[in-house]
């Protein structure tokens, strides 16, 4: 592999002019939040410092993180994996296959140990020795463990990477098990969604290769800048909640006037992420714009919070399927039944013993 | 009579028998609640009330309202006075603990719970063999009975707790990171798994006080219907008042003087 160029070298080469590279530059930051006076900070960076190189795993998954990822508009997918970053192994997205890819990986992950990026798609899954995920004939918790070992830092794609998804839900035979439960002693960024926004993505990977540093998380090892705040809080609808204006019923007239889709299920009032800002698709909707409720899906074990059409979760307990409500109002009205035996039973010891007790 | 004092029974052991006629019945008045436990009491229940009422609704909201969104509020309203009744439950809760420090030995019954204590545990089993009408006769108590502290201790102090950090913590999501709801208790949300389970057990929390709440105002009216002591006068006045000749079973913290006077 030939030394690897600055990420400006590879932008001139490609045609590229200066006050291109400049304005893309800006872009960047603008994108990034932040404000004019970082933006020669971005162009030293790139003028400087060589392409990171990137391993990106796929474990079990569904490649809708992958998907998402090549729509990215702002900036273009091309322009990050053909000029920002040197993605060298990703095996849905590369030209070779077979062991020319996993030589590539080997060699990557000799020559700068310490030094690449590791993103993974999917997880691990632990039952049956790994058997249920296997990656060029072996399974892939060791691939992970192997190329985790010298990588700089990770990016769990996706919830299944972050949070376990819908193979780790209930009752997860394969035992599906998050990246940062396998590997414990690397810093991990998780990008949480099925699948993350486009542009949250190729975001997270500018900011971590502009200034090699990885972004500043939340609690739960969310990147603060796309996971701060909940749909509900930037949500176009909002006014229509506070208002106290629901949609009762999916096609009925609060539907036709795009009121607030909370009793109907939404999950935006218990969810971070940045669909109600960034939008998908070159920001064009999401799902609550287009008439149905955010089913929580950058949360964590979102599939057994359901059901995705209430607003109170099912609980799962002694094989009933409930909610706080109704489990609530059932001990309600047992306990004021008993208590009206109990008073009736009262006053007839009472009369019994002729008010001596 | 004796001026109603800390803790001090009205009539002394001297008196008793005076203010006992023929029939060996006395009336004793001693006090029991003061007056920031009872103030306490009443707004705390006032708050339950209406954190319960809003908190449904916001879980279960009313009928969509007509108009424009700008010209109604309906949700708003409700959250709003569920976070101001929140504040006064949590900032009372505060105020009550501190009572607990400097007030009365009654005043810390809430806050306790005597697991190591053979003796109270054998009495809260008598206690709750006469709800069952297995007993003929309930022992009496200047202050709670142990069942009643038990439940108290667990739904109260320490269902308090949980609902304000809970309730803290959802909050916080509305707060924005960084807030001081945030600070203190954002932790929780991660702990529970994420912020729906954390408002299921809000709501769970929310139903086991009210049960709390049910058993509570029956056995009280109860008991100043069928026991020897007065119970919902005294949570207004401060004054337990007894019916009978026999000494309450926790009347020894009263005033230690007496069991001596009486063995004597």
């Amino acid at each position: 592999m030939a030394t690897l160029e600055t990420f400006y070298e590879v932008m001139r080469r490609q045609g590229i002019t200066r006050r291109s590279f400049l304005k893309y530059c800006s872009l960047t930051a603008a994108a990034l939040g932040l404000g004019p006076e970082l933006v020669p900070q971005i162009v030293h960076a790139m003028e400087t410092k060589p392409r990171t190189p990137v391993l990106w795993l796929h474990g079990l998954e569904c490649t809708c993180c992958s998907e998402s990822f090549i729509r990215s508009a702002h900036p273009l997918v091309k322009d990050v994996v053909l000029s920002m970053i040197s993605l060298d192994y990703d095996d849905t997205l590369m030209a070779s296959a077979g062991h020319h890819a996993e030589a590539i990986l080997d060699e990557v992950m000799e020559k700068y140990k310490g030094n690449y990026i590791l993103a993974v798609e999917g997880n691990p899954p632990l039952n049956q020795d790994g058997m249920s995920c296997i990656i060029g004939g072996k399974p892939f918790t060791d691939q992970l463990r192997k190329v985790a070992k010298d990588a700089k830092a990770i990016i769990s794609w996706g919830s299944c990477a972050s949070f376990g998804c819908v193979q780790a839900a209930r009752p997860n035979p394969t035992r599906a098990t998050p990246v940062h439960e396998v590997i414990t002693d690397k810093p991990i960024i998780k990008v949480p969604g099925c699948p993350p926004i486009a542009e949250v993505m190729t975001g997270v990977i500018t900011y971590m290769l502009t200034f090699d540093r990885i972004p500043e998380l939340d609690r739960q090892g969310r990147p603060k800048m796309f996971y701060s705040q909940r749909i509900h809080d930037k949500c176009y609808r909002r006014p229509h909640f506070d208002a106290g204006q629901f949609v009762e019923s999916f096609d009925d007239e609060g539907a036709r006037k795009g009121y607030c889709l909370y009793k109907v299920g939404c999950k935006g009032p218990t969810t971070y992420n940045a669909c109600s800002t960034v939008r998908w698709n070159e920001g064009t909707s999401f799902p609550i714009q287009s008439g149905h409720g955010c089913i929580g899906c950058s949360e964590d074990g979102f599939w057994d919070k359901g059901s995705w059409y209430a607003r109170q979760s099912d609980i799962l307990q002694f094989g009933i399927e409930a909610n706080a409500d109704q489990i609530g109002t059932t001990a309600a009205i047992g306990v004021g039944s008993i208590i009206a035996a109990h008073a009736a039973v009262s006053a007839l010891k009472r009369a019994q013993h002729k008010g001596d007790v | 009579m004796a001026p109603l004092d800390d803790a001090k029974p009205v009539a002394t052991p001297e008196e008793e028998g005076t203010a006992a006629p023929a029939a060996g019945r006395f009336l004793k008045a001693i006090y029991v609640y003061e007056v920031p436990v009872r103030v306490w009491h009443w707004v705390n229940a006032l708050a339950i009330t209406v954190l319960s009422v809003t908190g449904y609704l916001i879980a279960n909201p009313l009928p969509s309202q007509p108009g424009e969104a700008s010209a109604n509020f309906l949700m708003g309203y409700i959250r709003f006075v569920h976070f101001a009744a929140a504040y006064i439950f949590a900032i009372g809760f505060i105020g009550r603990l501190y009572w607990a420090l400097v007030g009365n030995h009654h005043a810390k019954q809430l806050f306790r719970f005597p697991f190591w204590d053979r003796h109270w545990w054998g009495e809260l089993f008598l206690e709750a063999r006469w709800y069952l009408f297995l007993e003929r006769k309930p022992k009496l108590y200047v202050g709670h009975n142990p069942l009643a502290q038990f439940s108290m201790f667990w739904a109260i102090a320490v269902g308090s707790v949980f609902m304000i950090v809970t309730g803290f913590a959802l909050y916080s999501e509305g707060a924005g990171q960084g807030s001081w709801q945030d600070r203190l208790f954002g932790w929780v949300i991660p702990l529970f798994g994420q912020s729906m389970d954390v408002h299921t057990w809000h709501h769970l929390g929310m139903w086991a006080i009210l049960l709390f709440v049910i058993v509570h105002v029956y056995a009280a009216v109860r008991e100043d219907i069928m026991s020897r002591q007065s119970i919902i006068s005294t949570m207004i006045s401060g004054v337990r008042t007894f019916k009978d000749a026999e000494a309450p079973a926790d009347e020894a913290h009263e005033q230690p003087a007496k069991k001596v006077a009486r063995a004597g």
